[in-house]
């Protein structure tokens, strides 16, 4: 199984996204409809949106963990809703709540991948470890167990065990979510340079225009679980539709709030 | 008739978890630390109360003998009807609710609030197969502990029964009479039959909780009720199965 996977860090093939009419419901509510993008390799891809629009359930199915209603979702050239695909692309996912192992230290949840895998000895994997530690500076937490940490810390224990894994596509979702603002920009940082390194594919489900407009190759905005626009990143700084660029930009407004026009519109 | 099609999906997807779990067997001499874990937990940490249990349980069953074999004068054979019935049923049944109860809620709620909080989704991501990592494990160690622990707890039931019969003024039997009666009607066959219906027992617990763990869905609240479902479902397959498979074994000569 891991005999696919070269040993070497940083090395190997990096995998496109293909989303094809995807549609996904669950029993009678339907989430995601008709969509359609192309996430191209080592591409840095940012799919933003309000909250409930889908994010989260689309990932879930380019990861694989379930499978569309309808239509397809392929790394490459591998449905990836096949379970024989994990064999064939190193796939890491950033979980929105983290998802660490509670009762594995920091250390063992990073070092499990690896050990699992028998990518290296214990010594190459601590070094590895220490590394992806060390670059979300989290060195000091290594003993600690996931309860004893704050969010933002689990957090970027669950970045910091997505990079150990070497991936060749790697999905975030909402990385920066509770991050403080220095961290948010450290992660862009290590996000863009990971694609300089290693050419990974990276997805970017984020909240963070910042995050989004300064590293990404393309961003689509996914609303209501359909895509409302996809583009390359500079087109979005001044975009012409008034939903997006109010959601890209929302200034705040104490003379007409947004709470009061819904009130009015509720009337 | 819902739920009666409710039952055999569970059934069917508890079965293909054990032949997906069963495929990694080879993996299992260097997930040893892994097994000697479980064997820790689901072994070790039974002790003390299967000690305890089976050992009132072998006095009281003694008790109760010796106050209905006096109308028969056949006192002395208290020996035997303690030690066969702790041997081929008391000993692997109660040892199994304990196991259900104690062990089987464990596993439940552990692998449920790993399902809950997508830990098995991140292991799926990491293409780390739960059925390797986490049931594997728990089933083989199950297998080890099983008789070990209803061997233990038969010999405290005997050994209950005997200090019972001659430590109670109303029974008074030695406990070499009450041994020698044990030994002569006891065959290595009863034994092997109460070790092999423990042995069943424990699997099935084992199985069953592991699928219901991971097959929980939806919030916390959930796990909790998996875990409900696991010890029902296991204590009502105990008592099910204990008759047929009693059934089967008197069966065969
Ligand atoms: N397992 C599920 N069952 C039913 N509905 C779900 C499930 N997962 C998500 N949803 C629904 O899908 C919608 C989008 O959810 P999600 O993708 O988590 O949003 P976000 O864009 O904030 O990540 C929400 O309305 C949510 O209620
Ligand atoms: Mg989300």
């Amino acid at each position: 199984m891991s005999a696919n996977f070269t040993a070497s860090p940083f090395v190997g093939k990096t995998f496109g996204v293909t989303v094809e009419h995807l549609c996904k419901s669950y029993g009678e509510s339907a989430v995601l409809h008709d969509v359609s993008f192309e996430v191209r390799p080592g591409e840095i891809y940012a799919i933003m949106g309000p909250s409930g629009s889908g994010k989260s359930v689309l990932l879930k199915q380019i990861a694989g963990l379930e499978t569309p209603t309808s239509g397809s979702a392929r790394i490459g050239n591998f449905d990836a809703a096949d379970p024989a695909t994990r064999n064939q692309v190193r796939l890491a996912l950033v979980f929105q709540a983290g998802a660490l192992f509670n009762s594995l230290s920091v250390y063992d949840n990073l070092a499990l991948y690896p050990r699992e895998h028998r990518l290296c000895d214990e010594a190459g994997i601590r070094d590895r470890v220490m590394h992806a530690l060390h670059i979300l500076s989290l060195e000091k937490s290594a003993g600690k167990l996931p309860a004893e940490l704050s969010g933002g810390m689990k957090k970027r224990v669950a970045i910091a065990r997505a990079l150990v894994m070497e991936p060749q596509l790697l999905l975030y979702d909402e990385p920066t979510s509770e991050l403080d603002p220095v961290m948010s920009a450290t992660l862009s940082e290590i996000i863009a340079t990971l694609r300089e390194q290693t050419a990974v594919t990276s997805i970017v489900v984020t909240h963070d225009s910042n995050l989004a407009l300064s590293i990404a190759d393309r961003i689509s905005i996914l609303m209501d679980g359909r895509l409302r626009a996809t583009g390359k990143a500079a087109e979005f700084k001044n975009h012409s539709d008034p939903v997006i660029a109010n959601f890209l930009n929302p200034v705040i407004d104490l003379q007409n709030p947004r709470f009061k026009q819904l009130e009015q519109s509720h009337e | 008739m819902k739920q009666c099609l409710a039952i055999i999906g569970h059934l069917g997807s508890a079965l293909l978890l054990l032949g997906r779990s069963l495929r990694f067997t080879g993996t299992l001499l260097r997930q040893f630390p892994r097994f000697v874990e479980q064997c820790y937990l689901i072994g070790y940490t039974s002790l003390p109360i299967v000690t305890i249990l089976l050992f009132f349980i072998g006095s009281v069953l003694a008790l109760q003998s010796g106050y209905s074999m006096e109308n028969f004068g056949a006192k002395q054979f208290i020996g035997t009807l303690v030690g066969l019935s702790t041997v081929r049923e008391l000993g692997p049944v109660m040892v199994a609710i304990l196991i259900a109860g104690r062990v089987g809620s464990a596993i439940t709620a552990e692998l449920a609030s790993m399902k809950v909080y997508q830990e098995i989704d991140a292991l799926i991501t990491m293409n780390i197969p739960p059925e390797r990592m986490l049931v594997l494990p728990r089933l083989a160690a199950i297998i080890v502990m099983m008789p070990v622990l209803t061997l233990i707890g038969i010999l405290c039931g005997w050994f209950g029964g005997a200090l019972t019969c001659q430590y109670t003024h109303s029974i008074s039997i030695d406990s070499e009479v009450y041994f020698t009666a044990l030994k002569q009607f006891m065959k290595n066959r009863d034994v092997a039959d109460g070790l092999i219906k423990a042995e069943i027992f424990g699997f099935v617990i084992v199985l069953i909780c592991c699928h219901l763990g991971l097959s929980t869905r939806g919030g916390p609240r959930e796990i909790g009720a998996s875990v409900t479902r696991a010890v029902v479902t296991s204590l009502i397959f105990i008592l099910v199965l204990d008759f047929f498979v009693t059934k089967g074994l008197l069966l065969v000569p």
